[in-house]
């Protein structure tokens, strides 16, 4: 078998709402985590993991999710698999709802993910075939076992003397591979990838980003990519999205953000990128301190305990999230592009 | 099984012979473990095969030929205070005391892990639930624990069997269950889940496999101080009863004669205290074989 044999994806769902139905639609998602403690082991906080999150992701689109550890990404991922349980909002996904028409087994037919520890994703104690052939045979699918040599050769593992091979006997690069095939055995739509590329060397990141690009015009895939690499994300995503502190506070497409940061945090993040120019370097750090701790997030905006432009205003009221005039498709969630926010600064062009 | 195959292509050797054939590898290099393993496989093929080794009646005694001392024209190691062949108790002897002495680990082993993997992979109320329940067992010692029920229950084989799995089902569950967790926490755990697959089917594939080899090791270490605690509620007369052949019944019943004959008197206990060393120098060989990361 060649590695450049077309490979379909047999028993996808199919395509229930058309070329103009996104999707994933994500609506108002939010999830607390209670912190325990006491001799009763009672409730005694809530950790404000994800916090009225909302976004759309577009058939055939990439979105990349940004931001830093801790403000709600994986949790995100983990609440559109179905691995965490949402506490409220939306999801529908193809025009239909989770937990209405959408059942949660259907859900992960559509929707798979590729974990960060490239390692501790495979089990250690079974072949690599056997690992990817193990959701196609619980959902039932036919011939899993070619299934898994098909998508192997096409991930550029022959599977003639990888197929029974163990995790261990395999580099980072070719365990996430596999983890890319086993995410594609169960035919999905969606695929989350959450860090997939972030553990590996910078040569075999390069070579598992094509892969991944490759197979998103092959078989049609929609991505959601979650990383901390912005160059990476801007390289594989066609529109970014970027959390802080459980709340979504710019969205927009790549080239625009890429250009023009409408929020002061996404323009931290941008000015924390390591500069290819050594006579441009940055020599102070464009955000001081650790996030504020979600269990207690601050009031009004929460960004407001580290942002440079800080008001009154910021510390009272949450800052809606707004498409901004100029370029549609791209909103921020901050009081300074919002005129009648009541920030003395607003609608100026303060960031430069 | 042990596959080396050698890829036609760029010459790379692969050794994926699995997992187990190289634990058995690194077992028979060691020559402490392999003499162990040898006196316990004599011990349990003398115990099953005793009634074909032409030794004398066990339960025949003598009132002419008592506690006759170690080297006796035919009877090779005595006779005890009734005049029975010594040779022929503790070979017989050795069936019903490792019976007693490895059975209840066994039955503890599977109720165990059962309990473990269940509290380990639910978590939350049914985590608190089970290793709540185990842990009252924790507050009684385990010595204690096997008198208690043993006594409650009455002498005799079934009731040792019973008090002595009840008294090592909490330690083995609470490995199983800190194991479970351990594992539980792994992305490949997560990605089996997000396949849709059910608890059952992600438990049986990718639970048993991981947890199993260290819940088996601990649970070997557990088979001597078992052996001991049988013998000891023998010992007690709560366990086997006379006149059954027995180590710990022995040696409670020789121990009047040990100012006659200290050495005969100590047979029985040379016999526990050889097979409960082996058993543990063999668990130490098992787990240190079975402890290197590929």
């Amino acid at each position: 078998m060649s590695a450049t044999e077309t490979v379909t994806l047999p028993g996808s769902l199919a395509d229930k709402g058309g070329p103009a139905q996104a999707l994933l639609i994500v609506k108002d998602l939010r999830k607390y985590f209670p912190v325990r403690g006491g001799i009763f082991g009672r409730r005694q906080a809530m950790v404000q993991a994800v916090d009225g999150v909302s976004f759309s992701v577009e058939k055939g689109e990439t979105l990349g999710i940004v931001g830093e550890s801790g403000c709600g990404k994986s949790t995100t991922a983990r609440l559109l698999i179905g691995l965490t349980e949402k506490d409220a909002g939306e999801i529908i996904f193809d025009g239909q709802g989770l937990g209405g028409e959408l059942s949660p087994r259907e859900l992960r037919r559509g929707v798979q993910m590729v974990f960060q520890d490239s390692y501790a994703s495979l089990n250690p104690r079974l072949t690599i075939e056997d690992s990817i052939a193990f959701g196609a045979r619980v959902q039932g699918l036919d011939d899993p076992v070619g299934r898994a040599h098909r998508l192997m050769a096409r991930v550029g593992l022959d599977p003639t003397r990888f197929a029974q091979r163990y995790p261990h006997e395999l580099s980072g690069g070719q365990r996430q591979r596999i983890n890319i095939a086993r995410a594609l055995a169960m035919s999905p739509r969606l695929v989350i990838l959450d860090e997939a590329v972030s553990a590996l060397d910078k040569s075999v990141e390069a070579q598992v980003l094509n892969l991944l690009v490759d197979l998103r015009g092959e078989f049609g895939l929609t991505y959601i990519f979650i990383s901390h690499d912005l160059n990476v994300v801007r390289y594989i995503s066609d529109r970014i999205l970027v959390m802080y502190l459980g709340e979504v506070v710019e969205v927009g497409p790549v080239d625009a953000i890429w250009s023009a940061q409408a929020h002061p945090y996404t323009r931290s993040l941008f000015s924390a990128m390591p500069s290819m120019d050594p006579d441009n370097r940055t020599k102070t750090p464009p955000l001081s301190g650790d996030p504020p701790n979600p269990i207690d997030p601050p009031e009004g905006c929460r960004f407001h305990t580290r942002c440079r432009f800080a008001d009154s205003v910021c510390k009272t009221r949450a800052p809606k999230l707004l498409e901004m005039p100029q370029t549609p498709g791209h909103l921020a969630a901050c009081h300074l592009h919002d005129p009648a926010s009541g920030h003395p600064k607003a609608g100026t062009e303060v960031m430069g | 099984m042990a596959l080396v195959e050698t890829s036609g292509l760029g010459g790379i050797t692969t050794a994926h012979s699995g997992y187990w054939s190289g634990v058995a590898r690194r077992l028979v290099r060691d020559p402490v473990t392999m003499i162990c393993l040898t006196i316990l496989v004599l011990l349990i093929l003398s115990a099953i095969f005793a009634p074909w080794l032409g030794l004398a009646d066990p339960h025949k005694g003598s009132m002419i030929a008592r506690l006759k001392p170690i080297g006796t024209e035919g009877h090779l190691l005595g006779t005890d205070e009734q005049g029975r062949d010594m040779l022929a108790r503790l070979i017989y002897g050795g069936r019903l005391t490792l019976f007693i002495g490895l059975m209840p680990v066994v039955l503890a082993f599977f109720i165990g892990s059962v309990l473990g993997i269940i509290a380990g992979y639910a978590g939350g109320l049914t985590n608190t639930i089970i290793m709540r329940t185990v842990d009252v067992f924790f507050a009684f010692p385990s010595v204690l624990l096997a008198i208690a029920i043993s006594g409650a229950l009455g002498a005799g084989i079934v009731n040792s069997l019973v008090s002595l799995t009840i008294v090592f089902i909490p330690p083995i569950t609470r490995v199983a269950e800190a194991v479970t967790s351990g594992v539980r926490a792994l992305d490949y755990i997560d990605a089996a889940r997000a396949s849709g697959a059910k608890a059952l089917t992600v438990i049986r594939v990718h639970v048993i496999g991981n947890v199993l080899s260290p819940i088996f090791v601990y649970a070997t270490s557990l088979t001597s101080v078992c052996m001991i605690l049988a013998a000891g509620l023998s010992f007690l007369g709560i366990g086997v009863r006379p006149p059954e052949p027995e180590w710990g019944l022995m040696l409670n019943t020789l121990r009047s004669a040990i100012y006659v004959d200290p050495w005969l008197s100590a047979l029985p206990g040379l016999m526990i205290f050889v097979t409960s060393l082996c058993l543990n120098l063999l668990s130490d060989g098992v787990r240190s074989a079975m402890n290197v990361r590929d």
